[in-house]
C-alpha cells in the first residue's frame, strides 16, 4: 500500500477508537446534546418577541445560528481530547508506533464531527417543535448537513492545533472556547447581518460562520441563495485546515514532554 | 551484536542538561537497568531510543538503525511501556490491544489473534471484554506492558514500569518481564528501585543528572555499595561494647560503633538467618538491645556511597 493509503487507514482506525466511545459513554453524547437544546428553546423564545426579521419567522432563522454554535462550541472538545491524550502518555505510545503522523488528529477530527452530527440531529428534531423543516427536499438538506460537517472538520483542525500547543487539559478547554463569542455573535448566527454596527460588519460579512449560517439557511428552508456563502464557506474550510492540520502536526511531532 | 548502542549521547532541555555524553550497550538477548532517581536522566534516554525526542548530539542505534535518520524502521521493531498505563479507559482490554495491533499495521484478523493470545499471557483473559475503567492500577500496567508486545518487539523499552503498584502488582509485572526475558528479548529497563534491577537486569548502569556513576553486574554494584547488615540500637555505651562484641562473630567484615547515634551495625550474609543466630548469641550474652533489625542497601545508600553527595532532593525518602 502506498504511505496515502496506510494513512487513511491509521486514521480510520483511530476514528474507530473514538467511536467506539459514543455508545460505550452515552452521557458524553446525552449532556453534549442537553445544552444546545436548550439554548436552541431559550434563544428562539427569549429573543423572537424582540428581534424581528423581514420574511421569516425568529424561531426558524436562528436555528441554523445554534447549530453553528454547538459545532464551533465542540471543536474544544477535540482540543481537551488530544490535550488529555498528550497528558496520559497516550500520544507517546501512538509516536512510537509505526503509524502515519497526521492518522491520530485526522482520526480525532473525523470522529468529533461524526458525533457532532449526532447532536445537530437531536437538535433538529428538537427544533421541529419550534417550527423548523427540512422544507426544500432530500438533497438541500444533506448538502446543507455535508456543509455543517465540513464546518466542523475546519474548526476541530483549530482546536487540534490549540490543544496541542497548550497541552494542558483545563488551559486548552478555555484557550479553545474565548474567541468562540465573539466569532459567533459578530456574523449572521443570532440577528440579520443589517442590524450589526458598521464597523463589525466589515468582518461578519465574510466571517466563515456568516457563510454557513447563511449558507444553511438556503438549504434547509431556502431563505436566500445558497451559491455564494457555500463558496466563502468552503474557501474557509480549506484555508483553516491547509494552516491548522499542519501547525498540529507539527506540535504532534515534537510532542515530547 | 549490540541491540541498543548509544555514543556521547546529549539532550538539553534550554538551559538544562538532561544527558551529558551518556554511552550505553546492551548486548542482544540481555537486560539493562537503568537505574536512578527523578531527573537523571533515565526517561530522556528511553524517549530518544524510542524516537520520541531527537538527541542534540551523539548518536544511538536500535537493533543497528539510527533513531533519528531510521526513525521509521526503529518504530517497527521496538516496543514501549511508559509511566503512565497508556490505555484507552473507555475500551475493553482486548479493543485496546486489537487497536494497537492495527496501528502496528498487522490484519485485523492477525491483530485479533495477538490479542486474544496476550490477554491470556497476561491473565486477562476473563476481563477481556470488560472496559478498561473498571480495572485495578495492576491489571492496566498489565495492559500497557501486553500493549507494548503486540508485534513480539526485538527490543523492548519499559519505563518505571511498576513506579505506583502495590507489592503484588509489582512481582506479577516482573514474572511477565522474567517470561519476555526467558524468550530472548531485549531489554531496557529504566527503574527508581534498586531491588527491581537486582530481581530483572544482568546489567545495571546508574545515572545520575545525565551521567553514568556506576556500571556493573547487580552483585558487582552491590559489593561496591556494601551488603545486607545487622543494625542494633542499644540503652548506654556499655550494653553498645557488649553487643559489639558479641556481633562480632556473626558478622562477615568490621563491626561499626556509632556512640552517639546508639547503634551498632554489623555486615552479614545469611539474611534472617543471621539475623536470628545474633539474637540468639545476644540473649545468651544478656546483652539488653532496644531494636535490632536486618538491612539492606538503598537506592539512596547507592548514592551516597558513589557520590559522596546527597540524594536529590526530590527522591522520596524510603
Amino acid at each position: 500500500m502506498t504511505s496515502l493509503a496506510w494513512g487513511v487507514h491509521d486514521a480510520w482506525v483511530v476514528t474507530l477508537r473514538h467511536l467506539r466511545h459514543i455508545p460505550r459513554v452515552p452521557q458524553l453524547l446525552f449532556f453534549s446534546a442537553i445544552q444546545p437544546v436548550l439554548f436552541l428553546l431559550l434563544f428562539s423564545y427569549v429573543f423572537s418577541g424582540s428581534i424581528h426579521v423581514p420574511g421569516i419567522d425568529y424561531k426558524v432563522f436562528m436555528v441554523p445560528g445554534t447549530f453553528i454554535q454547538t459545532m464551533a462550541f465542540a471543536a474544544a472538545a477535540t482540543s481537551v481530547g488530544l490535550a488529555d491524550d498528550l497528558q496520559k502518555g497516550f500520544i507517546d505510545r501512538f509516536r512510537s508506533l509505526p503509524m502515519a503522523r497526521s492518522a491520530v488528529l485526522v482520526g480525532r477530527i473525523v470522529s468529533d464531527a461524526t458525533r457532532n452530527l449526532l447532536v445537530i440531529l437531536i437538535m433538529a428534531t428538537a427544533a421541529h417543535l419550534i417550527g423548523f423543516r427540512f422544507v426544500t427536499g432530500v438533497l438541500p438538506a444533506l448538502a446543507g448537513l455535508g456543509l455543517l460537517m465540513l464546518f466542523s472538520f475546519a474548526f476541530s483542525c483549530i482546536g487540534a492545533a490549540i490543544g496541542l500547543a497548550v497541552r494542558k487539559p483545563e488551559a486548552a478547554q478555555m484557550a479553545a472556547t474565548f474567541w468562540m463569542f465573539p466569532m459567533i455573535f459578530a456574523s449572521s448566527a443570532f440577528v440579520p447581518l443589517a442590524t450589526l454596527p458598521g464597523w463589525m460588519r466589515v468582518w461578519a460579512e465574510y466571517s466563515p460562520v456568516t457563510a454557513t449560517v447563511d449558507a444553511l439557511r438556503a438549504l434547509f428552508f431556502g431563505y436566500g441563495d445558497p451559491t455564494r456563502p457555500v463558496l466563502i464557506g468552503l474557501a474557509w474550510y480549506v484555508a483553516l485546515a491547509a494552516i491548522c492540520l499542519p501547525l498540529a502536526v507539527r506540535s504532534y511531532r515534537r510532542a515530547a514532554m | 551484536m549490540n541491540a541498543v548502542e548509544t555514543t556521547g549521547l546529549v539532550k538539553r532541555y534550554g538551559a538544562a542538561t538532561a544527558l551529558r555524553e551518556l554511552d550505553l550497550a546492551v548486548p542482544q538477548g540481555s537486560v539493562l537497568g537503568l537505574l536512578g532517581p527523578n531527573g537523571a536522566g533515565k526517561t530522556t534516554t528511553v524517549r530518544i531510543l524510542t524516537t520520541l525526542l531527537e538527541p542534540d548530539a551523539g548518536t544511538a542505534r536500535v537493533a543497528g538503525y539510527d533513531v533519528v535518520r531510521e526513525a521509521d524502521r526503529v518504530r517497527r521493531v521496538i516496543g514501549l511501556s511508559g509511566q503512565y498505563a497508556a490505555v484507552d479507559e473507555n475500551l475493553t482490554g482486548r479493543e485496546n490491544l486489537v487497536l494497537f495491533g492495527r496501528l502496528h499495521r498487522m490484519r485485523a484478523k492477525a491483530a485479533r489473534a495477538r490479542a486474544g493470545e496476550l490477554l491470556e499471557r497476561i491473565g486477562l483473559a476473563e476481563a477481556a471484554d470488560r472496559v478498561v475503567k473498571t480495572y485495578s492500577g495492576g491489571m492496566r500496567r498489565r495492559l500497557d506492558l501486553a500493549a507494548s508486545l503486540v508485534i513480539k518487539p526485538r527490543v523492548l523499552f519499559l519505563d518505571e514500569p511498576t513506579t505506583g503498584l502495590d507489592p503484588r502488582g509489582r512481582r506479577e509485572i516482573w514474572d511477565l518481564v522474567r517470561d519476555l526475558v526467558a524468550d530472548g528479548a531485549t531489554l531496557l529497563l529504566t527503574t527508581q528501585y534498586l531491588e527491581e534491577a537486582d530481581a530483572l537486569a544482568d546489567d545495571i548502569l546508574i545515572l545520575d543528572r545525565g551521567q553514568v556513576i556506576a556500571h556493573g553486574t547487580p552483585d558487582v554494584l552491590k559489593a561496591k555499595v556494601g551488603g545486607e547488615r545487622i543494625e542494633l540500637t542499644a540503652p548506654d555505651r556499655a550494653e553498645l561494647a557488649r553487643a559489639a562484641e558479641v556481633l562480632a562473630s556473626v558478622a562477615d567484615g568490621p563491626v561499626e560503633v556509632r556512640t552517639e547515634s546508639g547503634t551498632v551495625t554489623a555486615p552479614v550474609t545469611g539474611g534472617v538467618h543471621a539475623v536470628a543466630k545474633a539474637a540468639g548469641e545476644l540473649a545468651a550474652a544478656g546483652v539488653v538491645a532496644n531494636d535490632l533489625a536486618l538491612r539492606r542497601p538503598t537506592l539512596d545508600e547507592v548514592f551516597l556511597t558513589l557520590t559522596g553527595l546527597v540524594p536529590a532532593a526530590d527522591e522520596p525518602p524510603r
